[in-house]
């Protein structure tokens, strides 16, 4: 008993930093594919603070979507410690804590664009009142309050990528994942949806973890870019993005804005020549 | 069927499909002659012509083939002269057939619904029933009729069940098969995000899989309503019924009925198309709702 | 795979054996006899184990656990399905046991084999062969005018929806008792499907691949041969299949309406009225044999012509 208690302010080092939303420590996670193990992550440590945007970059194959999957509690890490709010994820999402947003749009074609948003709330049991204030709110943040009545299939591809933001933010959660929400649009749309989502950002104050394989979309976004890299999946390096707080497309054109590009290309270098 | 419902068969093909009709007709006008010729003539005197030939086949009592207008006089006569409570008019024994069809047709729905759902969540019924539903839709089931009747009979069953019974058995395969796919058809991405929602079983059935499953579902219920349509009609077969379309086509044949024969036929075809157009109807009210597309 | 799902099968099997023995032993005094405990006790060490072994083999992957889950399911129902009729001394006009139904297969096989020939090998696959050939036929020959497509395709699927098998009083009229009206019935089954699922075939290769074969100005043959129909095939496998469980049905329901004194149709049809149930068993065992063994076989056929078919690649 009394080495317990002696031992007590040694542990203290574990103990969850309140403002961290995500806290990662010596994350693994092995698949078992038919007999085959394949490590998707291997020893991830990484904390994120409340109301910053983090992206996480790197190859296909390095684990980024997985490390995402496992905040959401789609997948279980196979050792390491993962909490999300200082909770387990299972916790977390049990406490819907967070929105995610798909590569794809994953909208249900039956149902017209307000009713997608109202779909969590409906599970989630909000009234009815509610979940219509709610859902014309956050289709007019996404410029689609026009489009309430339409059907997914009568909207184009960014439109409907727009619409699952809307709904992963219609239940007011404090972390938004996003896993290559913009990888399937073509590039100017793109440009347009990073514009939004970054507005969208600093008007809410939330934390944002983003999944992306494109260095411009990742250093345009993000206050700290984690670089990862493949087989087995770890992180490489982490760059604290120190751009402007307010930023515009025709950022992407000054020295400042390259220069943290090639840090991050020469980052996913390093990560290559592992193997 | 992969077939089904191609853009070809959706475009403008009603004067195709007129002039394919009248073509039909044409053909069978001649086949009339040709198939009733030996018999007509019998009957005509020395040196008739050709054209007396062709009325004669044209409006035998018992022609090898009716001639269309022939069947249509008959479909009129049985449909429209009696009331249609009597055992003498055609609308009397559809409604015997149909109201079997469609009996089996709702326990067809409701034991291949719940079958699904066993199916979809419980692993043992995917592995050990599944494959036995897959397989029986290989199976000539309809085999089993005369013993069901027969069996059904001795026990003192006759009447609507034993034939809602068998057209409901061989509906329930194809509604079956369709729903377990229809309920699987959500992609794993829609599936996560309820999962993220922490939704409970129910509501992904009932707000993800159900809603999805609708697609699949009117596809193998038109398959079904041919089926148990055909099985309503067997299933009158081999206790020699008196009513029903099964009834009718066996009496015909029987006493050498031709024109009662066809009569029938072209009914049994009109209650399938019936049951098709009841189909596409419920499709599209159920599609309205969701902005024209199921 | 693990070695407990074995155990399990092989513990369910000698119980499920006893037990089959138990309640022959227990039935004939009245309902049970003395042995009614150790029936009782047997079977449902039999039930739990089977259980717990298709637990085991449907948790695992693979052919065999495949496989081996619903062989066992299969086998749990008849046995079910003997252990109630015998324990309870269901009537055998109601419903003989499988075991009956064995004897009678073996007795009558001279006579099983017989109806066999006159109903598949003869009525079906002339049937078929006509049928899915006239279909093909057809199909090639209307390619070619667009207007026919239009008309020929709604009224395929049309037809191909109805209770088709109602003809089989005319057709035993025009061709007589004999196997060449069940054929016929068969022909009039299998045209449609094989006509719709060739056409619609046949519009199946894409337009890139057609602009190739126009780019080398190849003629209307070469572009039907080298690129249409194997493209087609797919469809027309569909079709292939569906018409071989059409034509056996067609066959059967057929001979239900006037036959001579052979075929599966006519034997279960008769045997039902005569209550000879054993042998309408092992007639509609029959029937199911050669359903699934046909489908089976073109099932495999097709894999090995098309195998490059999207629905297969995963799969090898």
């Amino acid at each position: 008993m009394t080495e317990v208690a002696l031992l007590q302010p040694v542990m203290r080092d574990d103990l969850v930093i309140p403002e961290a939303v995500v806290s990662a420590r010596d994350v693994s996670l092995v698949f078992d594919a038919g007999g085959q193990r394949v490590t998707a992550l291997s020893g991830v440590d990484l904390t994120i603070a409340a109301g910053a945007f983090v992206s996480l970059i790197g190859p296909s194959g390095c684990g980024k979507t997985t490390f995402l999957r496992a905040i959401a509690d789609l997948e279980r890490p196979s050792s390491g410690q993962l909490l999300v709010n200082g909770m387990t994820p299972a916790e977390a999402r049990r406490r819907r804590a967070y929105g995610y947003v798909f590569q794809a749009p994953a909208l249900y074609p039956w149902r017209n664009v307000a009713r997608n948003v109202m779909l969590p709330l409906e599970i989630m049991g909000l009234p009815r009142a509610e979940r219509r204030a709610r859902a014309a709110r956050y289709l007019g943040l996404v410029g689609l309050g026009d489009f309430a009545r339409k059907f997914p299939w009568q909207l184009s591809g960014g439109m409907q990528q727009r619409v699952s933001i809307a709904r992963a933010l219609a239940f007011e959660p404090k972390l938004l994942l996003m896993d290559e929400p913009f990888g399937a649009l073509d590039e100017i749309t793109r440009d347009g949806l990073n514009l939004h989502l970054h507005e969208l950002w600093r008007r809410t104050g939330m934390t944002v973890v983003f999944v992306t394989h494109s260095i411009p979309e990742a250093v345009f976004l993000s206050t700290r870019i984690v670089v990862m890299s493949a087989r087995p999946g770890r992180v490489v390096e982490i760059i604290e993005n120190d751009l402007p707080a307010t930023r515009d497309l025709d950022l992407r054109e000054t020295s400042a804005f390259l220069a943290v590009a090639h840090r991050v290309r020469e980052a996913l270098r390093a990560g290559h020549s592992y193997d | 069927m992969r077939g089904g419902r191609t853009s070809l068969a959706r475009e403008g093909a009603t004067l195709p499909l007129i002039a394919v009709i009248l073509a039909l007709i044409a053909v069978w006008y001649v086949g009339a002659v040709a198939l009733n010729a030996p018999q007509a003539r019998e009957q005509l005197a020395e040196g008739a012509g050709f054209r007396d030939l062709a009325a004669a086949t044209w409006s035998m009592t018992r022609p090898v083939l009716p001639a269309p207008h022939q069947i249509a006089v008959e479909l009129a006569r049985s449909l429209f002269t009696h009331p249609i409570t009597s055992p003498r008019s055609l609308v009397y024994h559809a409604w015997v057939t149909v109201s079997a069809a469609l009996a089996g047709l709702g326990f067809a729905l409701a034991l291949g619904l719940l079958l699904a759902i066993g199916i979809v969540h419980v692993r043992l019924l995917d592995r050990s029933l599944m494959p036995w539903v897959i397989a029986s839709q290989t199976v000539p089931v309809l085999a089993i009729a005369p013993m069901v009747v027969v069996v059904l009979g001795n026990l003192g069953i006759t009447g609507l069940l034993p034939k809602a019974a068998i057209a409901g058995y061989l509906a329930f395969f194809p509604i079956t098969v369709g729903m377990v796919k229809g309920l699987r058809a959500p992609d794993p991405l829609q599936l996560d995000l309820m999962r993220t929602y922490d939704a409970r079983a129910m509501q992904v059935f009932s707000l993800l899989r159900f809603p999805a499953s609708l697609g699949f579902l009117f596809p193998s219920l038109r398959i079904a309503v041919t089926l148990a349509l055909v099985g309503a009609i067997v299933a009158e077969l081999p206790t020699g019924a008196q009513a029903g379309l099964g009834a009718r086509l066996l009496a015909g044949s029987y006493y050498g009925q031709t024109v009662q024969i066809w009569a029938a036929l072209f009914m049994a075809a009109a209650m399938s198309m019936l049951g098709l157009a009841a189909v596409s109807l419920i499709e599209t009210l159920a599609a309205r709702r969701r902005g024209g597309r199921l | 795979m693990k070695a407990a799902p074995f155990l399990w099968t092989a513990l369910g099997l000698v119980g499920a054996t006893l037990a089959r023995f138990a309640v022959a032993d227990a039935a004939p005094g009245g309902m049970f006899g003395a042995t009614l405990g150790a029936t009782l006790a047997l079977a449902a060490i039999a039930v739990l184990a089977l259980f717990l072994a298709m637990v085991g083999f449907a948790r695992g992957e693979g052919w065999f656990a495949r496989l081996a889950t619903p062989a066992l399911f299969g086998f749990l129902l008849l046995w079910l399905w003997e252990m109630l009729v015998i324990g309870f001394a269901v009537p055998f006009v109601l419903l003989p046991p499988p075991s009956a139904i064995a004897r009678a297969f073996g007795a009558h096989l001279a006579l099983l084999t017989q109806d066999f020939a006159q109903t598949y090998l003869h009525a079906v696959i002339a049937g078929y062969a006509l049928g899915c050939g006239a279909g093909f036929l057809v199909a090639l020959a209307i390619d070619r005018s667009p207007f026919l497509k239009r008309g020929f395709l709604p009224m395929g699927n049309m037809i191909s929806a109805m209770p088709i098998v109602g003809i089989a009083p005319i057709m035993v009229m025009w061709f007589g008792f004999e196997w060449p009206s069940k054929a016929a019935v068969v022909v009039v089954m299998t045209f449609f499907p094989m006509l719709v699922n060739t056409t619609a075939g046949l519009a199946e290769a894409g337009a890139i691949e057609r602009d190739l074969m126009q780019s080398y100005a190849a003629r209307y043959g070469a572009t039907l041969l080298k690129l249409r129909l194997p493209a087609a095939l797919p469809h027309i496998f569909t079709a292939l299949k569906l018409n071989s469980t059409l034509a056996l049905i067609g066959a059967v329901v057929a001979e239900f309406f006037g036959t001579p004194i052979l075929g599966m149709g006519f034997r279960i049809s008769t045997e039902a009225a005569k209550m000879n149930l054993d042998l309408v068993w092992a007639t509609i065992t029959v029937a199911a044999l050669a359903g699934s063994l046909s489908f089976g076989a073109l099932a495999l056929l097709e894999r090995a012509v098309t195998f490059w078919h999207p629905s297969f690649r995963g799969s090898s």
